[in-house]
Formats: structure tokens, C-alpha cells, sequence
């Protein structure tokens, strides 16, 4: 089926397409159709610059388990860098300018 | 149909014609060449995009006869890979209902004006397609025929109804205008023969038309060699059936 379970958010980091390198502004992610991985339904992450046009997009298409491997082990480096006090502000972390 | 000894021939193109709100899109056209009459099908591409499967079935359409169309619904949201360009859709959604339907009554009256038409016209689609043909079926006047191949989310829940989908499908049954024909798998998550088993009930109670195939050990689109749901003798089986169908309400 076709879910339409999507979430939008907003990212800052870069991302490497087939193009070269560009700014990621969005992350879209879904639970649906992949288009590739042989599952009928995947964890499907788009990072994309939407200004850019759809071909300014890496996509990754996981499996639940890999999906949920992977948030695990995100936040686990996080906590590590954090306690290690490594975690560095950025633009988007220290709010609009002049606050 | 076919027969070594007979000319054949096929046209198939990409071209432009005016959609919802007379907006213009594209759209790939395959017919057979010939004065005609022929009669043709309108071809409602699935949620992955207007991609090259999409391609291979209009002039599988054209090979059997029709004037096999196919608009490309996601052209709003800008051009790239099949792929780029359907996932920005789906992030966005999915494409509003009304916006499908009217892109569809656009290439309907396309079809219709043509001199190489007969006038008969079915309207084809698989996934979210097949919801589209559906809908199409029973909003947008003009059908002879209607194909939904295991399409999803005819049967709604209210928690499911989007901003892009407001209604259900299903509540629409009243008012289809044609003949159905569904085909689906046994194993589909959705539609599950329990949502098949209810569009039925809604089809029967309103003395509608319909014929459906619910096939053993397939999933959902099991017609796409190219995917692991893949099922070769079902698949077979199903599109015979379905140019019988057309055959039999689009001669």
C-alpha cells in the first residue's frame, strides 16, 4: 500500500549527491514503498535541498530493524560526544541572531 | 491478437495536453498506427512515480490495440530522476485528489477528440493508481471501463483521510459510472481481502458492475517483474483477464 506516513523536518549539514556536494536543508521521512530495497514497505530517509529541485537528494532506504539500529546508534554517539563535551553549537542550535 | 504475418506498427511519444484547471503537463502517449477507430485507456501511474515500468505498460496497451495514455501527475513538482521526483511528492503527501482527477478528465477529453478515436475509453492504474482509478471511475463522467489493480486506501479510515485525500474512495460507489475490474493479492497488506471483501459488499449493495480476482500466494504488485513481489503465473493470469475486460466493454 501506499502509507503517506511522512515527516518533514528541517536539517543543517551537507550531504553528498551525485552532482558533488550541496547544503541539506530537509530531512523527509517515510515509512513506504521503497523504490530499490527489496521490501514492500522500508524507513526511507530523503536528505534533499528542496531549493535545488528533486535531484538534490540522498536517499537511504532501511529496513525497521536498520532504521531503528540506526537511531540507536546515532543518539549513542551523541550522548558519547556530549559527555566529552564535544558537541559544538551550531546556527540552527543558537537561535535567531542578536538573541 | 497477434499474427506473424500482419503489419504492425506503434507510435509512442511524449507529449503535452492541458490538466487540472487547464494547466498543462506531460504526458506519454503510445497508439498503434493505423486511421483507427481504436479505443483507449488512460494509464494512472503508481505512487514510485511515472517511471519506466509505466512506460513498458502504455505501450503494452498500444501493442493490444488502444490508445494507451498515461499523464504524468507528479509534473507539478518539477522534473529530474522518476525516482527524485516521486519521493519529493511523496514527502509532500501525495498528490491531492482533485488535482489527479482533473488532470485525468483532461486526458479523457484529450482521447476523446481525437479522430483516430472510437470514443470508448477505460481507465487504468495499479497502487495508488488503482485508488485513482477508482475515483476516476466514479468522478469524472465519460468511462467505459475501469481497471483498479490492488489499489490501497479505497477503504479509509477517518484517522487516514489527508488534506490531499479528504474522502474515501468507497464512499464514492454510488456514483461509478462503469464496469470494474479489480485484481489484487491474497497476501496484500493493503488492500487486505477484508478491504476487498468490503468495497464488494459497497459495490453489490449499489447494483454496481464489477469484476474481482483475488489471487492466492501474491502480494502487492504482483505484477512488476522488477520487484521482489514479483509473481510470473499470477501475473500472467491477471493481465489476461484484464484485456478480456477491456476487450469485452471497450469493442
Amino acid at each position: 500500500m501506499c502509507t503517506m506516513i511522512v515527516t518533514r523536518v528541517g536539517i543543517e549539514g551537507t550531504g553528498k549527491g551525485p552532482q558533488g556536494w550541496f547544503t541539506l536543508r530537509e530531512a523527509n521521512v517515510s515509512y513506504d514503498h521503497p523504490f530499490e530495497a527489496p521490501f514492500e514497505h522500508a524507513l526511507n530517509i530523503d536528505f534533499v535541498n528542496e531549493s535545488l529541485g528533486p535531484g538534490a537528494r540522498v536517499a537511504v532506504e532501511l529496513s525497521v530493524e536498520a532504521a531503528r539500529t540506526l537511531v540507536e546508534a546515532i543518539n549513542a554517539v551523541l550522548a558519547r560526544a556530549e559527555a566529552g563535551g564535544y558537541l559544538e553549537p551550531t546556527a540552527s542550535s543558537q537561535g535567531p541572531a542578536g538573541a | 491478437m497477434d499474427d506473424t504475418g500482419r503489419y504492425e506498427g506503434m507510435l509512442a511519444e511524449t507529449i503535452v495536453l492541458p490538466g487540472h484547471r487547464g494547466e498543462l503537463i506531460n504526458a506519454y502517449f503510445a497508439r498503434p498506427l493505423g486511421p483507427g477507430p481504436f479505443p483507449a485507456v488512460i494509464l494512472i501511474h503508481h505512487m514510485p512515480g511515472w517511471d519506466a515500468w509505466y512506460r513498458e505498460a502504455t505501450r503494452k496497451f498500444a501493442h493490444h490495440g488502444y490508445l494507451a495514455l498515461s499523464p504524468n501527475l507528479y509534473f507539478r513538482a518539477g522534473h529530474g530522476s522518476p525516482e527524485d521526483v516521486a519521493a519529493k511528492v511523496r514527502a509532500a503527501g501525495g498528490v491531492p485528489d482533485d488535482q489527479v482527477l482533473g488532470d485525468v478528465a483532461g486526458a479523457l477529453s484529450y482521447l476523446k477528440a481525437l479522430p483516430l478515436s472510437s470514443g470508448k475509453v477505460g481507465v487504468f492504474g495499479t497502487c495508488s493508481g488503482g485508488r485513482h482509478a477508482f475515483l476516476a471511475a466514479c468522478r469524472v463522467p465519460g468511462f467505459a471501463a475501469a481497471v483498479d489493480c490492488w489499489g490501497g486506501r479505497v477503504v479509509m479510515t477517518p484517522a487516514e483521510l489527508t488534506p490531499n485525500q479528504p474522502v474515501a474512495p468507497i464512499d464514492y460507489t454510488a456514483d461509478l459510472s462503469c464496469p470494474l475490474l479489480g485484481i489484487f493479492g491474497a497476501e496484500d497488506q493493503n488492500p487486505t481481502p477484508a478491504h476487498v471483501a468490503r468495497l464488494e459488499e459497497e459495490l453489490k449493495r449499489h447494483g454496481k458492475r464489477y469484476e474481482f480476482h483475488m489471487y492466492p500466494d501474491a502480494g502487492h504488485g504482483f505484477f512488476y517483474y522488477d520487484r521482489p513481489n514479483y509473481r510470473q503465473a499470477q501475473a500472467v493470469d491477471g493481465w489476461k483477464k484484464l484485456f478480456a475486460f477491456l476487450a469485452a466493454h471497450l469493442a
